[in-house]
């Protein structure tokens, strides 16, 4: 008899018992959705990330005191402000503007620091950030309402402000906020131009969120002096790397090469990316343990069907049944139910992607797919040994007399 | 020679003590016989059936069918052999639940590696059910059927691969008397077409309908009668 013989009789034995197959099937269902629903949204969330960062210009230099990429990556907002050392100075920007203007069309140099923001009884804590008017065009931020400050208002250290979107409308609600006053821990600013969305964030730190401000008010006011970065905008992106160099060496004429660093988007991304990375895989494998718990859920009935069909098995031994055949019968029931479970979690998980789509950015990759499909099939063959080696090692005469 | 057993002994263990099911048995079965074996519960005849229908090994002495010597086949020759060789039938029919009468019939086919859905074994199976009576019942399951019926689906069922020797296992034990006439019935025209058929009961009249009686008694053949 042909091997391939047992797969129509797998079959027949998982629909003559369909609600107890689908039960069975259960946990592994949960356990391929799970995964493949979680690494989706991993992947997902890395390919948002990517846009994000590419809509933010890929010809951007970022200068920061110290090394960022040193001691697991970036620490957020708050080890912005924690970088205590004014180590840039207003006077090295303007130097590697004027040496290289061959090469860098645009700058900015920022500054960030927090405050309470106060608009009639909403008060909210705000990140407030410095940046000097060459912002709109290096950023490309449009004022969606009034107008960016400029490079005279900044000199003068007018107090006057803009909002991001998100913090627009949670201080004015539906008011109009432009030529309101705010008061910023407790002085009175004027907002001249809410910013168009720019979106991302994911409940952390979003450009949508912040209170822009021109620097030297910052500086004027805040009781600061100290410069978070500078940006540069390279004329060609083919450049990126020249103009690497050429800031590299105009600051470090003054500072020490462990005291700045310069890097571009692509170096972000690969941080963030490589961190994103190894959330998905730790996701995965929480939601890995399922199916281990679906296998053994798999053996549990195999093994309960074993028993069931004692009589069965003898007698399919007397008509002529190798002990191989039943072996490969009861091997290829577990394999295809769970394989079967691992195809309905499979469409479980991209149903759920698609339905994540509009709030989330999930994406059910040919990885997964894959890494599911061999995962469940494996997890069958290796939770369906045991029960199928005990029907084959019955010996049909007890199997016959069994009751 | 169809079937000849040489000084045949089959030991089981249950704990620690041995028992001897089968004490020395030598027997010889020529074609077309039809035989009833009887005796009293623990006389060993269900043991003798299951050593000379393969589906147990003996403990000691030689199995020969056909003037092969079998006794020394392993499991997998021994499946082989029950499939192509050898016919049950069952005191409880054993047939498959929820499948068809049809299907149940062509279950040896399938394990002699025969395409059971080709038009040629489909027919030839649907002839054997005919021949027991059972042309207008195909599609019916088990649990359609009467234990008459069951237990000619069986019938069928030991029949298809044509095999050389039938093992018969109390076939009348789990019916009424009308079906069980049927079947004894049956049974005898089938000897009368020539196949050999090994029968065990401990019913007088079931016996009667075989040509030659064998009783076993505490592992031994007691008696060996033939009728004139």
């Amino acid at each position: 008899m042909k091997i391939t013989s047992v797969f129509p009789l797998a079959l027949k034995s998982i629909l003559l018992n369909k609600s107890r197959s689908f039960l069975t099937m259960l946990g592994v269902i949960i356990g391929v959705g799970s995964v493949v629903l979680l690494t989706s949204i991993g992947t997902g969330l890395q390919a948002y990330v990517t846009d994000q960062f590419a809509s933010l210009g890929t010809n951007i230099l970022y200068v920061v005191p110290g090394n960022p990429f040193e001691n697991g990556g970036f620490g957020g907002e708050t080890s912005m402000i924690e970088s205590t050392k004014p180590v840039l100075k207003r006077r090295l920007y303007n130097q590697v503007i004027r040496n290289n203007r061959d090469l860098i069309k645009e700058g900015i140099v920022t500054g960030v620091n927090v405050a309470e923001a106060k608009y009639k009884k909403t008060t909210k804590k705000v990140t407030l950030y410095g940046v000097t008017s060459s912002y709109e065009t290096v950023y490309n931020t449009k004022a969606e309402s009034g107008k960016w400050f400029n490079a005279t208002e900044e000199e003068k250290s007018e107090r006057i402000i803009l909002l991001g979107p998100k913090i627009a409308e949670e201080l004015f609600g539906k008011v109009d906020p432009i030529n309101k006053n705010i008061l910023l821990n407790g002085q009175a600013y004027k907002v001249i131009g809410v910013l168009e969305e720019k979106g991302g964030g994911f409940g952390g730190p979003s450009f949508d969120n912040y209170v822009y401000i021109p620097l030297e008010t910052l500086f004027k006011y805040f009781d600061t002096e100290l410069i978070d970065s500078f940006v540069f905008e390279v004329r060609d992106k083919e450049q990126i790397k020249e103009a690497t160099l050429a800031i590299e060496k105009t600051i470090g004429k003054e500072l020490d090469e462990d005291e700045f660093s310069v890097f571009d988007q692509s170096q972000l991304l690969t941080t963030i990316n490589s961190i994103l990375g190894v959330l998905t895989v730790g996701l995965g494998g929480i939601a890995a343990i399922s199916l281990v718990v679906g296998g053994i859920g798999i053996m549990n009935i195999m093994l309960v069907s074993v028993t069931e069909r004692t009589r069965e098995i003898g007698l399919r031994k007397a008509l002529g049944a190798t002990p191989n055949f039943i072996l490969a019968q009861f091997l290829t029931e577990a394999a295809m139910l769970s394989i079967i479970g691992g195809l309905i979690g499979l469409v479980i998980a991209y149903l759920g992607s698609l339905a994540l789509q509009p709030y989330f950015p999930a994406k059910v990759t040919m990885e997964a797919v894959v890494l599911a499909f061999g995962v469940s099939t494996a997890v069958g063959l290796i939770f369906g040994v045991a029960p199928a080696k005990r029907a084959a090692k019955l010996s049909p005469i007890e199997a016959l007399r069994y009751e | 020679m169809l079937l000849r057993l040489n000084q045949v002994s089959k030991n089981y263990k249950i704990g620690d003590a041995v028992i001897r099911a089968l004490d020395q048995i030598s027997l010889q079965v020529q074609e077309k016989e039809f035989l009833a074996i009887m005796g009293p519960s623990g006389s060993g005849k269900s043991t003798f059936l299951q050593v000379a229908s393969m589906l147990a090994e003996p403990s000691e002495g030689e199995i020969f069918l056909n003037d092969v010597e079998v006794s020394a086949y392993n499991e997998i020759q021994r499946a082989h052999l029950r499939n192509k060789q050898i016919g049950f039938i069952f005191q409880s029919f054993n047939l498959l639940a929820r499948t068809s009468a049809l299907d149940n019939v062509l279950l040896p086919m399938f394990y002699a590696g025969e395409k059971t859905d080709s038009y040629k074994v489909k027919q030839k199976a649907k002839e054997m059910l005919e021949r027991v009576g059972l042309g207008d019942r195909l599609y019916n399951t088990p649990a359609q059927l009467s234990g008459g019926q069951q237990q000619r689906v069986a019938i069928a069922r030991a029949l298809i691969n044509d095999p050389s020797l039938i093992f018969a296992d109390e076939p009348t034990g789990n019916l009424d008397s009308k079906s069980g006439e049927d079947i004894k019935k049956i049974l005898k025209d089938l000897n009368k077409e020539g196949k050999t058929i090994i029968m065990v009961t401990h019913e007088e009249d079931v016996a009667d309908i075989a040509k030659r009686r064998i009783v076993f008694k505490d592992g031994q053949v007691l008696s060996d009668d033939r009728k004139k």
